[in-house]
């Protein structure tokens, strides 16, 4: 494989796991609050159709970015609205959040599908960007790709090193405990619940105004649910969630990645590379008892109603 | 206005609250279609009673309804298990490719297509409990959530279909279209009447129906999945092998959701396409949750989702609306099920009205 090549597969690699760090991202916010919202998949088509709309009516991706998160978070709301105050179950909640936003989404985006419109631009970092093999990958990119590492960091940073951090994993391990203690349990898992969701929604939105500039109708092709199982694989850790949406994201261009090798496979096959991946981690993982199992938050999808 | 917590749950409300959901969504569905400059009464009218006008539309909507309750009664086997199976529209596809690749062997045949069909028939059963039977040995063996392995397993499904309608299963004079070959007529399920496509499906589909009903309320296996529902620890103590239970609920949705599969194949369709599945796994899930997860309740809402199915295909055509309206509004339909459903242990009470005696109902 020659320089350039390795360079342009480097740079769509990162691109690919961008949507997956996002969506996981939020997912991991939220359940650690206890707060598991299956919903991912219509949140995030929600938030690209959205953002997409916004941008092209507008001419401006930066005002579609802002669009996206606003309905991601009103998802969120809707999804914290009606576990935490009418005490619904999370995971029948969250499937109805996936049904109604592919729904939706395909509704509002009909008009939609086939326009174009111009994309976030790659920021090129001065001298940076010419390094050979990475330069292009680490230093060329748009901003929403560096966004979503930054947010990574700051997820890490609340969740690992802060007091809040301290505070929502009570809640999530134990909300009875945590509302004795005198903690705001429905506040901290509301806040959660609209995190994940505005997460979500950027995860649509690189989707369709940076990674594909453009809306189809179920553009995530299942991304939701793999940020879902992300989060699980990496054992609600932060820096293994970023690790492995870049490896999914991997796998979701492995058409791309394979085209000049010459294994020649239907594009149907590749194409369940990320699911079957995901499946053979989650077998994976299985097998090391000490690892991510038993790193789930105890009280995830609990509901808790301090009248109880 | 106060909310409070009722002493006991609320059996009226516990059927009146899908009730309830119903009309917000009529409700909102009106709002949305002025919000949009249609005429909400002639819309609506077109969504829920124009389908059903005549006899034809009305073997349509039970067409439409046999592999939505199949699908249902098996998720629903699952769900009073708590086994979250997600995957009965992966289960749907495979069923639907096992029963075809059978059939379209038999395709050429001279004699024997009742054998055929049956022999179809029983693929797409066993198709779809294989497919289930994988979600099924992850959570068993590797404790795996069949939530993601489920869902994994669709769109694994999914990718299977395609790569099987645009390789070995194309018609090599179809144009080079990604379909079958048509079936012959002998190998298409019979019709109840000459005049209707309905099939012997949808008999079939209520008697899954009936038998989760006796299931459920005359065996011991039955007793065992309710017990091991509502406390995984009881039935433990009980003996119950939730192993067993798994294996057993997993394999019986599995193989009534490859049975709506392969009958669609051998009925309306005719033939392996991209297709196959309007999102009938999917919507059997609201399905089930809209009717109580009770066989009667089941059957119920799976009529009332046969009509939005084609009262959708009617906004298409009389309002050129687009198709997804389906399932905008399947999906808040179950928003606000869940929602109402909040009635049914709390109770909204007047400032200044006495308070609930403990024990009232």
């Amino acid at each position: 494989m020659d320089a350039e090549l390795f360079a342009t597969l480097a740079f769509s690699t990162l691109r690919a796991g961008i949507p997956l760090l996002y969506c996981a991202l939020g997912v991991l916010l939220a359940e650690r609050s206890g707060m598991l919202n299956l919903g991912q998949e219509g949140m995030m088509l929600m938030g690209a159709v959205v953002g997409f709309i916004a941008a092209s009516e507008s001419q401006s991706p930066a005002l579609g970015v802002l669009a996206a998160a606003g309905t991601g978070l009103a998802c969120g709301a809707l999804f914290a609205l009606l576990t935490l105050l009418l005490q619904t179950n999370q995971v029948a909640t969250g499937l109805a959040m996936t049904i109604f936003g592919t729904g939706l989404s395909a509704f509002l985006g009909e008009d939609y599908v086939g326009s174009s419109i111009d994309g976030i631009a790659p920021l090129a970092v001065p001298l940076l960007a010419d390094i050979p093999l990475f330069g292009q990958a680490l230093f060329a990119q748009d901003w929403l790709l560096y966004l979503a590492w930054l947010l990574a960091l700051a997820s890490y940073w609340l969740l690992h090193r802060s007091r809040a951090g301290l505070i929502i994993t009570a809640v999530g391990e134990d909300p009875a405990v945590a509302h004795r203690l005198g903690l705001p349990v429905r506040r901290v898992r509301a806040l959660m619940a609209c995190a994940g969701g505005l997460m979500a929604g950027l995860g649509g939105a690189y989707l369709s105004l940076a990674y594909t500039p453009l809306w189809t109708e179920g553009m995530t092709t299942g991304r939701g649910w793999i940020a879902l199982a992300l989060v699980v694989l990496a054992g609600w850790r932060t820096g293994l969630v970023l690790v492995a949406a870049h490896v999914f994201g991997m796998a979701g261009i492995l058409n791309l990645l394979l085209q000049g090798t010459g294994i020649g496979l239907p594009g149907q096959m590749l194409a369940m590379a990320p699911y079957l991946l995901c499946i053979a981690a989650l077998v994976l993982l299985s097998r090391q008892r000490d690892f991510g199992r038993y790193q789930s938050p105890p009280g995830l999808g609990q509901n808790f109603s301090p009248e109880d | 206005m106060r909310i409070e917590r009722r002493a006991a749950p609320s059996r009226r409300m516990q059927v009146l609250s899908p009730l309830l959901a119903l009309v917000a969504t009529g409700l909102t569905g009106a709002a949305i279609f002025a919000g949009l400059g249609q005429p909400p009464a002639a819309v609506m009218y077109a969504f829920f009673i124009a389908p059903v006008r005549d006899l034809y539309g009305i073997s349509e909507l039970l067409l439409k309804a046999t592999p939505l309750l199949l699908c249902a009664v098996g998720l629903s086997l699952c769900f009073r298990a708590r086994v979250w199976n997600i995957g009965a529209e992966g289960q749907f596809i495979l069923g639907a490719l096992g029963g075809g690749v059978v059939a379209l062997a038999c395709n050429e045949f001279s004699a024997g297509f009742g054998w055929a069909l049956l022999g179809a028939s029983v693929a797409g059963m066993l198709a779809g409990t294989a497919w289930a039977g994988i979600v099924a040995l992850l959570r068993d063996r590797f404790d795996c959530s069949e939530i993601l392995t489920s869902i994994m397993l669709n769109y694994i499904a999914l990718q299977l279909l395609l790569w099987a309608v645009h390789g070995p299963l194309k018609d090599p004079a179809g144009f080079n279209f990604p379909e079958s070959a048509l079936l012959v007529e002998e190998l298409l399920l019979p019709t109840l009447h000459p005049d209707y496509r309905v099939h012997i499906g949808l008999p079939i589909a209520l008697l899954a129906a009936a038998g989760l009903w006796l299931l459920m309320a005359r065996s011991l296996l039955g007793f065992q999945v309710r017990v091991f529902g509502e406390s995984a620890r009881t039935a433990g103590y009980a003996g119950f092998s939730s192993r067993v239970l798994l294996w057993f609920v997993l394999a019986a949705c599995g193989a009534l959701a490859g049975l709506a599969g392969a009958f669609e194949v051998l009925g309306p369709v005719g033939q392996v396409t991209p297709h196959l599945s309007a999102g009938y796994g999917f919507s059997a899930i609201i399905v089930v949750f809209l009717g109580r997860n009770h066989p009667v309740g089941i059957v119920l809402a799976g009529l009332l989702f046969a009509l939005t199915f084609i009262g959708g295909e009617n906004l298409q055509i009389e309002f050129g609306l687009p198709r997804s309206i389906t399932q905008m509004f399947q999906g808040m339909l179950l928003f606000y099920l869940l929602a109402a459903d909040f009635l049914i242990n709390h109770r909204l009470r007047l400032p200044g009205a006495a308070p609930a005696l403990a024990g009232e109902r």
